[in-house]
């Protein structure tokens, strides 16, 4: 086993980059994977309480980078995914107790025994940034159809561009087909056409995400959900399956919509 | 509704297809890291040098940034104005 390393960043901040993390990582281990979540952002540590594990931490990154534990300790199992592990980040530390080297150093020493290690990263573009897509093999960058989510993804592409990290590809996140029917928000097809990278994944808006996120259960274990199924299936593209995107309805809808009253397209 | 019904009757953009034009030129300005103003600036500098070897007029010409993919590429379409007189 040597797992792959995919850091999942987005320039501005509240976008879905840690419900992201959390689910894609919830659903790679459904599927047999081993897989473990880091939480790259010192200082404002979520991911454990999406994933609901807040209660089990007793050593974080930071101790690990610091030798004051083994990085074994700092591994959390998950109460119901066999295979799903959380790094959780340090609360009361601040971005720069840890280096860009060190991330490499500690996912190297991660990477024989596991599938996949999905780093979360902070909002920004700095030192916790730089930490989190260093030791990347592939960057997965996270947007909502809005102008500034828009336009701050194109602004992380370039800095990864520079790192040679590759352009990265694409999750659209909180995508309202209604809104993008009535023509008040950027459809999925515009945001890849100005962002021009490899879409990975169309998360729709769905208010179940808040509900399992309030309860500390990855929304990609529930069946009934939209948006898990979304995350499912970008979990299985990762895999090398091919899933059709959500936008390929979304076009028929709108056609159909434009045609009944005649109003052009675009 | 009203909303829809607004965008029906009148010949204002859609608030997604603003928030797209907008998009353009923003990514533009960002990733050449070229202001508006600068661009303007580009273009008058360039007219002065081209209407120094070549007789050119202004009006027809055109630069403009455009973009394919994630490159970008300054085009300019510069018609050469009535029978060139050798200048030396």
């Amino acid at each position: 086993m040597a797992a792959k390393i995919i850091t999942i960043t987005s320039g501005k901040g509240g976008v879905g980059k840690t419900t992201a993390t959390a689910n894609i990582g919830a659903a790679l281990a459904k599927n047999g994977n081993k897989v473990a979540c880091i939480d790259a952002d010192i200082g404002l540590r979520n991911l454990d309480v999406v994933l609901g594990l807040e209660n089990r931490i007793v050593y974080d990154l930071v101790d690990a980078v610091e030798g004051r534990c083994r990085l074994r300790q700092a591994m959390i199992r998950d109460k119901h995914i066999p295979g799903l592990f959380l790094i959780p980040s340090a609360q009361t530390r601040d971005k720069t107790a840890v280096s860009p080297s060190d991330m490499v150093r500690l996912c190297n020493e991660l990477r024989p025994d596991l599938d996949w290690i999905l780093i979360d990263s902070p909002a920004g573009i700095e030192r916790g940034f730089r930490n989190a897509i260093a030791p990347a093999d592939e960057v997965i960058v996270i947007t909502n159809p809005e102008i500034s989510a828009v336009r701050d993804a194109d602004r992380i592409i370039g800095l990864i561009e520079a790192e040679e990290k590759g352009p990265g590809q694409l999750i659209i996140n909180r995508l309202d087909l209604k809104m993008v029917q009535q023509k008040n928000m950027i459809s999925a097809e515009d945001v890849v056409d100005l962002l021009a990278i490899k879409l990975l994944g169309i998360v729709p808006e769905d208010k179940e995400v808040v509900i399992s996120t309030n309860q500390g259960i990855p929304i990609s274990t529930n069946d009934h959900s939209l948006a898990g199924e979304a995350f499912r299936n970008i979990a299985r593209r990762m895999l090398g399956e091919s899933v059709p995107f959500l936008d390929l309805e979304e076009k028929g809808l709108l056609k159909r919509f434009t045609s009944i009253f005649g109003s052009g397209g675009n | 509704m009203s909303n829809f019904l607004d965008q029906l009757f009148s010949r204002k953009p859609s608030s997604a297809t603003q928030a797209k034009e907008r998009l353009q030129l923003v990514l533009i300005n960002d990733r050449t890291a070229l202001t508006p103003k600068a661009l303007d600036n580009l273009k008058d500098d360039l007219l002065e040098v081209l209407s120094r070897y070549i007789e050119i007029d202004a009006e027809a010409v055109q630069i403009d940034l455009t973009r394919k993919g994630r490159e970008q590429r300054l085009i300019a379409n510069v018609p050469i104005s009535g029978p060139q007189q050798r200048q030396y």
